[in-house]
This record gives structure tokens, C-alpha cells and sequence, in this order.
């Protein structure tokens, strides 16, 4: 091993070298299943290439464990091993993990049961495994944009729908547009500090006067474009279009993976070198948080369209995360990755309810589709429960836990006002949530043809079911590893 | 008569940066859109060379050279869905694209 690709460089790069390696292998290997149902087999390749990549991450936590230190770099401080990038990293395979066993019924169905979909998942995941571990700006930009172009490819993947082709044009432009603005925010940071480092740059801000235009105006730039890639309102614009026309397991991996992996590049960024100009953002993500969870909680009630519906939720969902950041101590920054983990599996999960509706000459995601679903398939309607009533926060459910911690924070610093402004919008969610419970249990069965399930989408809904109630119930163990993680 | 400096190329990439966001902004064409959007990719590069030479170091040359390479995939990409969105709708204007709304 050179001085350009030392051992160190080759052990913290492996699990993203595993990822790509076995997405360009789909790919390739694609050709050899020219019939459709044949192609599940590429799933267990993604699945494969995900436990590869799991035991690179593995090993790397055994060994920050195992040699009492909180971090390893590589490429001299271009990427950095810590336990917050294996908290995200886990985070996200697991879902690329659930994404990719509950697709090949859904994209049977479409009639776009293509391999590249499979490697597209798998090279998207490669951008977020470096958005989460890495702490220079091209590094972070090059992850960014490989997930962001999959994603794009990914949504308008059913070539003949209209729908999708929108979804996919809109994304696009919309995403490019954030990230030119990110980049150019980026080329400011580097002018103000003459390096790409995340460490650097923070130094070099802390050696300038807060109000320095151009130290201001790379942080508004850079702030903008990574509020897009959340989804925080008002560059919200995208999301419920992007998530109603694309597939609907591209939509649930779109809101659970695309959206923690931007929220880790944004922790990245703002623990890391804006912790210090913390005066300056803090007014301005309280505007952006409450107007989030105004927007995302008011819009999403006079929804139809249940894909739309959970899109403003999610929007206002990325409100509440920022409130952790807003609060800024440890149990704020704590509260936001326990919300990102709860988050992820109870969206996750209730996307996963919506491509079980997906029949042969039914979109299924309509509010009238899930009606008197209680008396078709009890199974689905009790679990859609449980993630509806997580995602509104109520207990014994995990998304209490992520609540109670960001409520707490804001006590703690003294947000009072915040607190109860938070608050008041979890009853105004209650209310468009039950519409869909409402709809479940109360409202009568129309259509009785049974639902077109799969094995694998009964495995990912049992697995983000019982996650979602586990962490509700018993939170002690996902606790302590969000603790582990935070490490400033 | 000063010569050239860092300030003239911020100010050349400012410019920039607002004809490519006005572009974005006003333009029905999705074509035009994709060229706005090079627009302030290009701002930023100017800036990223500029700054480059005035804290003379090479980084900010390499950085420039990975957004050129990121810039070229998003536009194969966007064209891409473009022809796929005007096989099915035989346009490539933004505000005929309208199925999805609230």
C-alpha cells in the first residue's frame, strides 16, 4: 500500500467499495435474467452486498470499541469513522436492506421489474455512505450528488407514466437548482478558509468576525441548499410531488434514506464547522422549523392522496428534527438522531402499507383505498395503526420517544414558546392521521378483492412493525446508541 | 488602473449566480431551465478557480473539476427524463407539466 492508500484508507473505505462493487455487479449481471420474475434474484445481491458492507462496518466499530477511540480518519481527514457515521450507516442499511425485499412483487406489478432499479438502490446507498462519513466538502458534495442522480433515475423509473416522468423532471430540476446553491455556498467556505475540510473551515470561521458578508453568505447558501435536500418548507416544493408520482417503494426509500442521509450531512455540517456561528442560524431555522411544521401539518389535512399526505407529514417531521438542532445541547442533538432512527422505520413502514395496496388495475394510494381495510386484511390495518400512531407521537409508540427528547431539549434551553407551538401541531396531526384510521376501521369495505402480498413485503412490514413498537416500548438500547453517537 | 483580482471574479460569479437563479426562476422551457442551473453551477466554479489562485493552493482546481464531471451527469440524466416526460407528453414545457398538484 502507497502513501496515497494506506491500510487505514482501505479499512474505512471498504464498505463503500463493497456497495459499489455489488450495484455495478447488478448491473452487469442484469442480462442474465431476461425474465422478469426471474430477477428477485438480484434483490438477494443487494441484500448481499449490503451484509458485505455490514461487516466492513462491523469491523470498524469493533475496532473504535476495541481501541478505546472515538474515531479513525483516512485520506488525511477526507473521511471520518465515528459513531455517528456507523449510527446513520446502520440506519441506512437497513432500509436499503427493506427497500430492496419488498420491491419485485410492486415492480412486477408496474411492469418495470428491471435490474438497474436494484443497482440503483445499492449506488445510491454508496452516496450516503459517504454523506454520512465524509468531512471534506468534495467528498460530501460527490456523495450527495451520487445518491441525488440515483434518486432521480429511481423516481421516474416507470418510463411510461406520466406521473412518474413528472415526478422525476420536477425532482430534478428542483434538486439540481439546491445543489448549485450548495456548491456555491461550498466555494465560499473553501475562499474563507483556502482548504476543503470541514475541520479547516471551522477554524477559519472561528477566526473571523461573525458578520463577515462572505462568511454569512456561504452559510446561507450552503443552508439553503441542504434545507431542500430535508425537505424543510420553504424548499419543500418537491417532495409531495416527487413522492406521489414516483414507484411507491422508490417513494419510501426516498423519504426514509435520502432524507436521513441529508439530515447527517447537515448535522455534519452544523455541529461541525457552523457550530460556532450558532447566533446567526439559530434565528433562522426557528422561522424555517415553524414553518415547517405549520405548512406540512395545515397542507397535509386536506389531503386525499395518502403518498401526499405522508409527504407533508414528512415535511413537517423535518421541522421537528430541526427543533433538536435549535436547541442545540445534547439531549437536542440526542432527541434528533432518535427521531431520525424512529422516523425512519415508522415512514417506512407506513409506505410499505401503501405498495401492499398496489393491485393489478389499482393505484392504491388513495385514502378511499385503505377504507374497511380492517375487514379485508386485519393484519395490515393493525399495523398502518401502529404507524400512524407513532407518527402522530402518542405512546407506548417510538415516535413518542423522538418527540419527548426534542421537547425536552426545548425546555431544557429555555424554548419555551417552541415547546408549545410543537406541541399544538402533534393535535393537529392526530386529527389527519385518524382520517386514515378512521378510514380503516370505521368506513365500509367497497373494493373486496384480496391484497397481491409478497413474502418479502410481509418480512419488511413485520421487521419496521415490531422496530417501531420496540424502541416505543422498550427504548433503553436505541437510546444509548443514539448516545454513543453523539460525540462533538 | 488596478489589474484584475479576486473581487472582479466575485463579482463576475455573483452575476452569474443571479442570471442562472432569475433563469430558473422565470424560464417555461425545461431546456432553458437545465442551461440556468449550468449557469450557477459555472458561478461556483469561477469562484472555487479564483479563490484557488488567491489562496494558492490546488484545491479549489480539483473541487471544480469534480462539479464540472457532477454537472455533465446531471445534465445526461436530466435529459434523459426529459425525453421520457416528452415520449409521453409531447412537451417540454414546465407549466404544461401539471399532474401533480395539490
Amino acid at each position: 500500500m502507497s502513501q496515497f492508500y494506506t491500510s487505514t484508507d482501505h479499512f474505512v473505505l471498504l464498505p463503500a467499495i463493497m456497495l459499489a462493487i455489488f450495484g455495478c455487479a447488478v448491473l452487469l449481471l442484469d442480462f442474465l435474467f431476461p425474465e422478469p420474475k426471474q430477477r428477485k434474484v438480484l434483490a438477494l445481491l443487494v441484500l448481499a452486498g449490503l451484509f458485505f458492507s455490514g461487516i466492513g462496518l462491523w469491523r470498524q466499530y469493533s475496532f473504535l470499541t476495541s481501541q478505546g477511540i472515538s474515531e479513525i480518519t483516512a485520506f488525511r481527514g477526507t473521511l471520518t469513522v465515528d459513531s455517528f457515521a456507523l449510527f446513520f450507516n446502520g440506519i441506512f442499511i437497513a432500509v436499503a436492506a427493506l427497500v430492496a425485499i419488498v420491491s419485485y412483487r410492486y415492480l412486477e406489478l408496474e411492469g418495470e421489474h428491471r435490474g438497474e432499479y436494484y443497482g440503483l438502490i445499492l449506488l445510491a446507498q454508496t452516496g450516503m455512505y459517504f454523506l454520512a462519513t465524509g468531512t471534506d466538502l468534495v467528498t460530501l458534495f460527490v456523495g450527495l450528488e451520487t445518491m441525488a442522480l440515483s434518486f432521480y433515475i429511481l423516481v421516474g423509473f416507470l418510463r411510461g407514466d406520466k406521473r412518474s416522468n413528472e415526478a422525476a423532471i420536477k425532482y430534478l430540476l428542483l434538486g439540481a437548482f439546491s445543489s448549485g446553491f450548495l456548491i456555491y455556498g461550498f466555494s465560499l467556505l473553501y475562499g474563507i478558509s483556502g482548504s476543503t475540510k470541514l475541520r479547516d473551515i471551522g477554524a477559519a470561521i472561528v477566526s473571523r468576525d461573525l458578520w463577515d458578508p462572505l462568511v454569512f453568505m456561504g452559510l446561507t447558501a450552503t443552508t439553503v441548499g441542504l434545507l431542500f435536500k430535508i425537505s424543510a418548507v420553504p424548499f419543500h416544493m418537491w417532495a409531495p410531488d416527487a413522492y406521489e408520482g414516483a414507484p411507491t417503494t422508490v417513494t419510501a426509500y426516498l423519504a426514509v434514506g435520502s432524507k436521513a442521509a441529508s439530515l447527517a450531512f447537515l448535522m455534519r455540517m452544523f455541529l461541525g464547522p457552523f457550530w460556532n456561528m450558532k447566533e446567526i442560524w439559530e434565528p433562522m431555522l426557528i422561522v424555517i422549523a415553524v414553518a415547517s411544521m405549520t405548512l406540512g401539518n395545515l397542507a397535509a389535512i386536506t389531503q386525499n392522496n395518502v403518498k401526499r399526505l405522508l409527504a407533508y407529514s414528512s415535511v413537517s417531521h423535518a421541522g421537528y428534527m430541526l427543533l433538536g438542532l435549535i436547541a442545540g445541547n445534547e439531549t437536542g442533538i440526542k432527541g434528533m438522531m432518535v427521531y431520525i432512527l424512529v422516523y425512519t422505520f415508522m415512514t417506512l413502514g407506513a409506505f410499505l402499507v401503501v405498495v401492499g395496496l398496489r393491485r393489478m388495475d389499482v393505484i392504491g394510494d388513495d385514502v378511499d383505498d385503505l377504507s374497511g381495510l380492517m375487514y379485508k386484511s386485519p393484519g395490515y390495518a393493525v399495523l398502518m395503526l401502529i404507524f400512524m400512531l407513532s407518527l402522530a407521537g402518542i405512546p407506548p409508540t417510538a415516535g413518542f420517544i423522538g418527540k419527548y427528547f426534542i421537547f425536552l431539549s426545548l425546555i431544557q434551553t429555555g424554548h419555551y414558546v417552541l415547546a408549545v407551538i410543537a406541541t399544538l401541531y402533534v393535535a393537529v396531526a392526530i386529527y389527519y392521521y385518524f382520517r386514515i384510521v378512521r378510514s380503516m376501521f370505521i368506513a365500509d369495505l367497497v373494493d373486496k378483492a384480496p391484497l397481491a402480498s409478497s413474502v418479502g413485503l410481509r418480512v419488511g412490514l413485520y421487521i419496521t412493525g415490531a422496530l417501531t413498537l420496540a424502541i416505543g416500548v422498550y427504548p433503553e438500547p436505541f437510546l444509548r446508541m443514539a448516545q454513543v453517537s453523539f460525540g462533538r | 488602473m488596478h489589474p484584475i483580482g479576486t473581487v472582479h471574479y466575485l463579482v463576475l460569479s455573483v452575476a452569474l449566480l443571479l442570471i442562472g437563479t432569475f433563469g430558473v426562476l422565470t424560464r417555461r422551457n425545461i431546456v432553458v431551465i437545465l442551461m440556468s442551473i449550468e449557469l450557477i453551477l459555472n458561478a461556483a466554479n469561477i469562484n472555487l478557480i479564483a479563490f484557488s489562485r488567491a489562496v494558492d493552493n490546488v484545491n479549489g482546481q480539483v473541487f471544480a473539476i469534480f462539479v464540472i464531471a457532477v454537472a455533465v451527469a446531471e445534465a445526461a440524466v436530466g435529459l434523459g427524463i426529459l425525453i421520457a416526460l416528452f415520449r409521453n407528453k409531447e412537451t417540454v414545457l414546465a407549466d404544461e407539466v401539471d399532474l401533480l398538484k395539490w
